[in-house]
Parts: C-alpha cells; sequence; structure tokens
C-alpha cells in the first residue's frame, strides 16, 4: 500500500501543478500583450516614426496588422506564441526566434553555468560556514558571503578582467570565443560548449570555456553570495531540530548526522530560492553581459528597448515569461520529489 | 544490581548571568529491571540529568562528579565511546514525538540507519526483520513500514520513537517526559508498554516525568527533584503514603482528584538556579521553615519510614545549632530578599 500510494500522489500532484501552469502562462502572456499596447500608438510608429514618410508608415502598419482590432491581434498573437512564431524585428528584420535561440542561447549557457558556479560556492561555504558556526572559518565565510553579496556586478567584473585578464593573462578579457573559434564551429545548439563537443573539437571547447570562466564565475559569485547566507542559516536552524538530538540519541555518528539530517534537510528550502534566482539571473545576467561584452539576450533586449521595437521586445518577454513559468514548474516538481510532505 | 549509579553529579551550564546549577550534587541508583520515577516541577535540572547520562548536553554545560555505567565513568567518556553506548546500552524516549523523525525519511530509512550504526555486521533482511519486530511490538503494521513520519498521529509516532529506541535492546532505557504531549487514551497505552517492557527484558527504566500519578502507576521507587537537588528518594508506596520532604508533601496535596474541592498550590515559584536561594533551597516556599534551614545547607538522612530526605526536620539533631528549631518569621524571608 504504502509505495503503491506515494508514486500515485506524486504522479497526481505534478499532473494537476502542470494543469495549474496552462492558466498561468495564459494569465502572463495577456499581461505581456496589454502591457505593450498600452503604450499610445503601434510598434511601427514608436519605431519608425518621423523616419519614414507617413504614406510608407501606413504601409507598413497595415502590412504588419495593426490597423485591425486588439482582439484580432490578441488572438494572432496567441497564436503565434502557440506556433513558437515572434514575427520579425522592425529595426533590423530578424526573426526574434532566431534571437531568441543565438542570444538566449549565449545568456543560458551564461547563466547555468554561473548557477553551478553559484550553487558550488554557496552551498560549500554555507555548509561549512554553518557547521563550524563562530569559529574563524565561519567569519571568513560570512565576509566572504556579505562582499560578494554587496559588490556590484560589474565592479567585481572589472576587477576580474583586470586581474585575471589584464595581469596575470590567464583568461581572455570579453566575448563568447576567439574569432578563430566563432569563424570555424558549427553551431547547431548555439550553446558553444555543447557544440565544441559535439564536433570533437577540443580546442575549441577550450577557448569557449576559457572565454566563459571570468564571466560566469562574476555572475556566479554574486548569486552565491545569497546562497551562503541562507544556506548557513538553514543549517544552524536545523542543528537544532528535534531530530537532529533524537539522531545523536541513537548513536549515529557525526557525519551521519551531518549529512543524512543536517545539511539534506537545510537545502530544501534551497531549491525555491533557486529558482527565483534563475529567473533573476536572467535579467542579472543584463550588466553581466555588458561589462563582457557577452552576446546574450538581455543586451539584445536593452538594445531594442532603445530602439522601441516592439516585436523585438514582446518576443523577448515572452520568452522569459515562458522560461520563468517553465522553471517555476520544474522547481515545484523538485520540491515534491525530495520532500514527502509538499505532496499532500 | 546497580545498572547505572550517579555519586555527587553536577551539572552547570555557563551563562552571562553566571554558572546555571541544573543538577547540584545528586547521587542516584538505578538497578536492572526497575523502575525509578524522577518527579519534579519544570525547570527543577530532572531533563538536565537524563541528558548527562547520554552525553547530550548542550555546549557551554560543565560536568563533575561521578556517573557509573559497566564500570566507566561517563563523565569522563570522550564523545566518540559515547557515541558507541547510545543506543544499544542506554536509550533515550522524548517528550515531543512530532519533531524527533527526520520529515524527509521513511520509517525504515530511520531503523536502517540505526541499526547500521551499531551493528554493521547486519543483512538488509535482518535488519528489516528486526525493524517490523520492534514495530510489531508497539503495534504498528508492517504495510507501514516505508512511509513517512508526516503519515502518523502524535501517539504512533511516539510508539515509533519507542520500537526505534527498543530495536537496539538497551540495558538501560530513559524516557523523559514520554507522554506530555499525548492524550491520555494514548498515554495510557504508552505506559503500558514501557511497562511491559521491564517484564519481558531485563531493562532497567528511568521515567522523568511531572505526572505523580503516572509515578504511582508504573515505578518501584521515585526520586523527588526540587531545584537541582534529590530532596527525598525512596520506594513509590512509602513516599507517596508517608512522604518526608514538606515539598513531596505540597506536590502530593496539589494532585487534582474527583474529590478535590478546593485547588492546592505551592506559594511562589521555583527557585532561579543561577542564584539559588541560600541553605535549603525549598526554605522561601516551605511551610515549616526554621532558623537553620536558612542559614545550613541539609544534609542527607535516612527518615523513619526509611527513605532518603534532605531536610531539617528530619535532623541529624546534633548538626542543629541552638534555636536553630524556631520557626522562620515569613517577614524575615521578605526583608531578607529585598535586600
Amino acid at each position: 500500500m504504502a509505495g503503491g500510494q506515494q508514486t500515485t500522489s506524486l504522479r497526481t500532484y505534478a499532473l494537476t501543478r502542470l494543469g495549474l501552469a496552462l492558466p498561468m502562462v495564459l494569465i502572463l502572456l495577456t499581461m505581456v500583450f496589454l502591457l505593450l499596447r498600452v503604450a499610445p500608438g503601434d510598434p511601427i510608429t514608436a519605431a519608425l516614426g518621423g523616419r519614414l514618410p507617413p504614406e510608407q508608415l501606413e504601409e507598413r502598419r497595415e502590412a504588419a496588422g495593426y490597423n485591425r482590432s486588439l482582439a484580432v491581434q490578441y488572438l494572432e498573437y496567441l497564436g503565434n506564441v502557440a506556433t513558437l512564431d515572434f514575427g520579425e524585428t522592425i529595426v533590423d528584420n530578424r526573426p526574434v526566434t532566431r534571437v531568441i535561440t543565438q542570444n538566449g542561447a549565449a545568456t543560458l549557457e551564461l547563466t547555468v553555468v554561473a548557477l553551478f558556479v553559484a550553487l558550488l560556492v554557496g552551498i560549500g561555504v554555507g555548509l561549512v560556514s554553518g557547521r563550524y558556526r563562530d569559529t574563524p572559518v565561519d567569519v571568513a565565510g560570512r565576509l566572504f558571503g556579505i562582499l560578494i553579496y554587496a559588490a556590484p556586478v560589474f565592479f567585481l567584473g572589472f576587477l576580474a578582467q583586470l586581474v585575471f585578464a589584464q595581469w596575470l593573462g590567464w583568461f581572455p578579457t570579453s566575448g563568447r570565443a576567439s574569432p578563430v573559434t566563432s569563424y570555424d564551429l558549427d553551431t547547431p545548439t548555439n550553446l558553444f560548449l555543447v557544440d565544441s563537443l559535439i564536433a570533437l573539437d577540443f580546442s575549441a571547447f577550450s577557448d569557449v570555456l576559457s572565454h566563459l570562466v571570468l564571466p560566469a564565475v562574476t555572475l556566479g559569485l554574486v548569486t552565491g553570495g545569497v546562497f551562503i547566507r541562507l544556506i548557513r542559516v538553514n543549517v544552524l536552524q536545523t542543528l537544532q531540530g528535534d531530530y537532529i538530538e533524537a539522531a545523536r540519541a541513537r548513536g549515529l555518528s557525526e557525519r551521519t548526522v551531518m549529512w543524512h539530517h543536517a545539511f539534506r534537510n537545510a537545502l530544501v528550502p534551497v531549491i525555491t530560492v533557486v529558482g527565483l534566482q534563475v529567473a533573476l539571473l536572467l535579467g542579472g545576467a543584463v550588466l553581466t553581459e555588458q561589462t563582457f561584452n557577452w552576446p546574450g539576450i538581455g543586451s539584445e533586449l536593452i538594445r531594442y528597448l532603445n530602439n522601441r521595437d516592439y516585436i523585438a521586445i514582446q518576443g523577448i518577454i515572452t520568452f522569459f515569461a515562458l522560461v520563468v513559468v517553465i522553471v517555476s514548474l520544474l522547481i515545484d516538481l523538485l520540491n515534491a520529489w525530495v520532500d514527502p510532505r509538499v505532496r499532500y | 544490581m546497580s545498572v547505572l549509579s550517579a555519586r555527587d553529579l553536577r551539572v552547570w551550564y555557563g551563562t552571562s548571568r553566571g554558572p546555571v546549577r541544573a543538577v547540584d550534587g545528586i547521587s542516584l541508583e538505578i538497578n536492572a529491571g526497575e523502575t525509578l520515577g524522577l518527579v519534579g516541577e519544570s525547570g527543577c535540572g530532572k531533563s538536565t540529568l537524563g541528558r548527562s547520562i547520554l552525553g547530550l548536553l548542550p555546549r557551554g554545560a560543565v560536568i563533575d562528579g561521578e556517573l557509573l555505567y559497566d564500570g566507566q565513568n561517563l563523565t569522563e567518556l570522550s564523545q566518540r565511546d559515547f557515541r558507541r553506548l547510545r543506543g544499544p546500552e542506554i536509550g533515550l524516549i522524548f517528550q515531543e514525538p512530532m519533531t524527533r523523525l527526520n520529515p524527509l525519511m521513511r520509517i525504515s530509512d530511520h531503523f536502517k540507519e540505526t541499526l547500521e550504526a551499531h551493528e554493521s555486521s547486519l543483512t538488509d533482511e535482518e535488519i528489516r526483520r528486526r525493524s517490523l519486530d520492534a514495530l510489531g511490538g508497539m503495534g504498528i503494521p508492517p504495510t507501514r513500514f516505508r512511509q513517512y513520519p508526516h503519515e502518523f498521529s502524535g501517539g504512533m509516532r511516539q510508539r515509533i520513537m519507542i520500537a526505534l529506541t527498543l530495536v537496539l535492546r538497551p540495558k538501560l532505557l530513559i524516557a523523559d517526559e514520554p507522554t506530555t504531549a499525548l492524550d491520555v487514551l494514548v498515554e495510557a497505552q504508552i505506559l503500558q508498554i514501557l511497562g511491559d517492557l521491564k517484564k519481558n527484558a531485563d531493562t532497567a527504566l528511568l521515567l522523568i516525568t511531572h505526572n505523580l500519578g503516572i509515578v504511582a502507576e508504573s515505578c518501584e521507587r521515585v526520586a523527588v527533584m526540587y531545584a537541582g537537588q534529590i530532596v527525598e528518594e525512596g520506594a513509590a508506596r512509602t513516599v507517596f503514603s508517608q512522604p518526608a520532604h514538606p515539598y513531596t508533601s505540597e506536590l502530593l496535596r496539589s494532585i487534582i482528584s474527583l474529590k478535590t474541592t478546593e485547588l492546592h498550590y505551592i506559594p511562589g515559584a521555583p527557585p532561579d538556579l543561577a542564584d539559588p536561594p541560600n541553605a535549603c533551597r525549598f526554605h522561601p516556599r516551605c511551610p515549616y521553615a526554621m532558623q537553620v534551614c536558612t542559614a545550613k545547607d541539609p544534609i542527607e538522612v535516612r527518615a523513619e519510614t526509611g527513605q532518603r530526605v534532605l531536610c531539617w526536620l528530619h535532623g541529624p539533631e546534633e548538626e542543629i545549632p541552638p534555636g536553630g528549631k524556631a520557626p522562620l518569621e515569613r517577614e524575615a524571608i521578605a526583608v531578607a530578599e529585598e535586600a
């Protein structure tokens, strides 16, 4: 009874959660659509007004369908999202889908590696700090955490460029790859690390990796500062727990008590925070991308914002919204899998 | 034969207000197969005494004196050696069962890690059988072995905790208010289980409680604790019918029964253990307090009825200075406290 019941309930939970995600997506899409229509005028006028004669402007408005009613435009927008077609940008006529796959992949690569760095630093320092509370190790860990959390990301970035690129020359200053690599490498996924592995081109791989180190570590450290403090506090709280004392009273070794009871339980709330951080990282990556001249989707979004390219903005924001929905769905499922109490 | 004997045991907590004397010079023996009740108000140090036997004192606690178990002095034991005792030799059952199991672990995993920690030679099948036997003895069916703690009620969780303690077959079991958080029916059930235990196995039980009814029901001997000291200790029947210490008799008068028409309580509050009263700790609340009670520490004597008692009312006469037996003026206490 026990085992069967639990897997069923996990499945039920997953299906329910999935069902709830659909209305969430619809609400998000509606909001994106409405917010971009609140501004007076239409996207074409906003982007090109004053630069084209009125007749040409009118022509392009009609071609793009902005003279139709909002309801029709809304349904068309939903249809486009369903078929993953976000139209073409106004200022440079790129398909928005390509902006997302090319620049989005660059951002994805950066944020995933940064998140990895953040978790490594955050969990490592956080657990040690919490375990050895009030020792010099803990004080150093806390100080490190608050410093990297408080430092602006561009400051850390410039510092890293100065020390590791300029003075020591260990890593390149900026960009995603050296020109030779970008020219030679086939990029089916646009994730250069993956592409170079698919092509079994290891010199390209190490080139891409060395370009990735500074931006990813910079972005990762800033996020890691949050994790350090959060995990340290969680460990302290868990160690006060009644089941920790009970585990010791059963004569479990200190190692078992720490790893099976304290650390594991302390890391559960972190899953939720990781989910929130992923959304923040997507936006927060903009500063890092600017600092390291990283051709990510954040920099592109800013460029299109400056040009008032509503089609591009709408497409990119829709993409962000979908990513956030998917990540929060994954986080909820992960939570339910790790913590049996969530499923009920 | 005594399983555990404490001699002049002291446990002090260092605090910013100075040392808190939670256990202050206790001598006690527990024999194999015997149930000893330890009663006292909240904050009198009874839980600290229980924890000190397992070496589970919080940071900043200092332990001194002698605590003999199986020929070793536990107060001098390293944490590593203590770990081997905890479980197979001395088991502890807690007051609050709801939070004592790790919410992320199945019941089966709790048993597995516990058995593996002490009997590494067991196979998975033996672990399973031993665990199910222990759970079965507590009335938990095998179908629930792989469930999580939140799927059980409070009473069931306490029975699981007891099974988890008994699966290692300890020689001494310390039960710290095991039924306080449970309702009366479950309480009766748990006490039944603990009672059966000493019949079947030769396990000694130290039952820590503030509930005198429980002690009267299930203990052969009882020790009454007040402000870090044992003020009276003897056969449960004698202590309840002919209490020797004023605190015990006041405590017994406070029990509520169907015949109770008026609530009796002991005036005053338990003393602050960081700054306990001089000499006899109970004198500010004692209806029979004498001059000597504020001046000299009481000496342990045997009362006429046979129990050990820490009170000047029972002598020794030769130690009481002239005029010491004059009753204490309550005003004098008030003045002394204000000064």
